[in-house]
């Protein structure tokens, strides 16, 4: 059952600069795991060294936060849509925060 | 804190508008939805904007075009000629100027029949709610964590909107936070990403009409407010991705377990967002990986004299399309899998752009064994400053 992850720009550096992926899983944890088997560098982005989701990385499948359905045990149909959504901080911008942070 | 006003305080509610102002808004005043009740709205309304800059620049100017009666501007910055890209506000003879002085001359000769109150301080836990009190709606335009929750939880603890709106290279994110019924930030991310995996430099940048267009639906969003017309995004996560050309919407609940707007509030004041987010003191940690140095004037002896230097770039290709030393590029990324090309017998001198990039390659390659590897101080930029003001900084 292939399922559409979209990769939001912060993470692409880490998935081989793809904005998207297809993925055969059975849930969205499934999906998620095969794409960090994919891009291993992803890993640590998305997940803690006890395998847990990060807290400031959001999962959505469709249009639904994952935290409100069965989690990472949420159940993918064929078509669906799951999208990772970072936080991100950037306002009078990066270039900035760079100057801050860098 | 400097604080300057341009019209008289307002106290009383303003229940008619002058003939100019009739004029100056007529086309909100023969639309339905705005008329003369809406324009009154808008003028008794006061918005804060946190930040001047990217998303503060189109904010600034909608806001003050469409009549709201007071702006508050908070920024300590001054305006960089790195600014201009985006940051419409400002002309090229702003640059020096303290953006909250420059923004208030702007706004003030867009429309000077609003009252401009600018703030030129940082904002911090120990001003946050004295600075909120007197204003409807806070908008955030800012460009850090720390920043982010803390005008949040000031928002949550005196019950005011938050128009939130963040920009990253060519995504951004919308939505309206702290109103009763709707989630707040903490609810979307109940914690800050720790500071080494945020994205690093070498993948900054913005598109400069990205803010505009996300600071354009914060001003719609917070005009919305004002005149309790249509569906504000309380509840909603609008992004989009200006690449693709795309706008998508989530759903956003209100946590439960929220410890700021659940019903079972852990949090009652404000706290140290620096700490919070893993950020201490008023500027991030600067590199204390403790490596090697030369400074750009040694380099330069050393490569004058003739010694055999290896120069490792780890900046990015577009990177090295701007400026390079000749250098040979390995991007720090890249810097793990192809160690193998580089031959530590050489002495090695590592660099970037200011110098933090380049640090992490050298402890990483001095971790690898390589004791002949010296950091650059201060990247390219300090070389344009003190060897070769031909190279262009960026």
């Amino acid at each position: 059952m292939p399922v559409k992850v979209i990769i939001p720009t912060p993470l692409r550096t880490y998935a081989g600069k793809r904005d998207s992926a297809e993925v055969h899983a059975a849930t969205v944890g499934d999906a998620l795991g095969g794409l960090t088997t994919e891009f291993a560098d992803l890993r640590r982005h998305l997940f803690t060294d006890e395998g847990k989701l990060r807290a400031f990385v959001n999962v959505y499948l469709n249009d639904e936060d994952i935290r409100y359905l069965a989690k990472e045990n949420t159940p993918t149909k064929d078509g669906d849509t799951i999208s990772i959504v970072p936080s991100i901080a950037g306002g009078s911008l990066a270039v900035d925060v760079e100057k801050e942070m860098f | 804190m400097a604080t300057t006003t341009q019209a008289p305080a307002e106290t009383k509610p303003v229940t008619s508008l002058s003939n100019q102002e009739i004029l100056r808004y007529s086309r909100h005043l023969i639309m339905p939805e705005v008329g003369m009740e809406g324009q009154l709205k808008l003028k008794n309304a006061k918005v804060l904007l946190i930040g001047t800059g990217g998303l503060g620049a189109p904010l600034g100017l909608y806001l003050a075009a469409a009549g709201v009666g007071k702006l508050g501007l908070v920024d300590f910055d001054v305006v960089d000629f790195t600014n201009l890209q985006r940051q419409v506000t400002f002309g090229s003879s702003d640059v020096g100027k303290h953006k909250t002085e420059a923004a208030r001359a702007r706004l003030g000769s867009l429309n000077p029949d609003i009252q401009i109150e600018t703030f030129e301080t940082k904002l911090d836990s120990s001003n946050a709610l004295e600075l909120f009190k007197d204003f409807d709606i806070i908008v955030d335009g800012t460009d850090n964590f720390p920043t982010r929750y803390l005008v949040n939880d000031a928002c949550i603890l005196l019950g005011k909107p938050n128009v939130y709106g963040s920009i990253f290279r060519f995504e951004g994110q919308v939505t309206v936070f702290g109103m009763p019924e709707g989630p707040c930030y903490r609810c979307l991310y109940p914690e800050p990403p720790p500071p080494g995996l945020v994205p690093s430099c070498a993948e900054g940048g913005v598109l400069g009409v990205l803010p505009g267009i996300v600071g354009s639906i914060q001003a719609m969003e917070t005009i919305k407010l004002i005149l309790g017309r249509g569906d504000n995004l309380v509840g909603r996560l609008l992004l989009f991705d200006a690449l693709g050309m795309k706008f998508r919407e989530l759903k956003l609940r209100k946590n439960p377990n929220c410890p700021m707007c659940g019903s079972n509030r852990t949090i009652h004041q404000l706290i140290d967002y620096y700490e919070f987010c893993g950020v201490r003191g008023e500027e991030a940690p600067a590199p204390e990986l403790g490596v090697p140095e030369i400074t750009p004037r040694e380099l330069k002896a050393r490569l004058d004299r003739g010694d055999d230097l290896f120069i490792l770039d780890v900046r990015e290709p577009h990177e090295y399309q701007i400026c390079n030393l000749q250098g040979n590029l390995i991007p720090l990324g890249e810097l793990p899998r192809r160690v193998h090309e580089l031959d530590s017998s050489r002495e090695i001198v590592a660099h970037c752009r200011s110098g933090k990039r380049s640090a992490e390659a050298v402890d990483f390659l001095r971790k690898a064994g390589f004791r002949k590897i010296l950091n650059l101080k201060g990247g390219i930029l300090a070389w344009s400053d003190e060897v070769d003001p031909s190279v262009p900084k960026y």
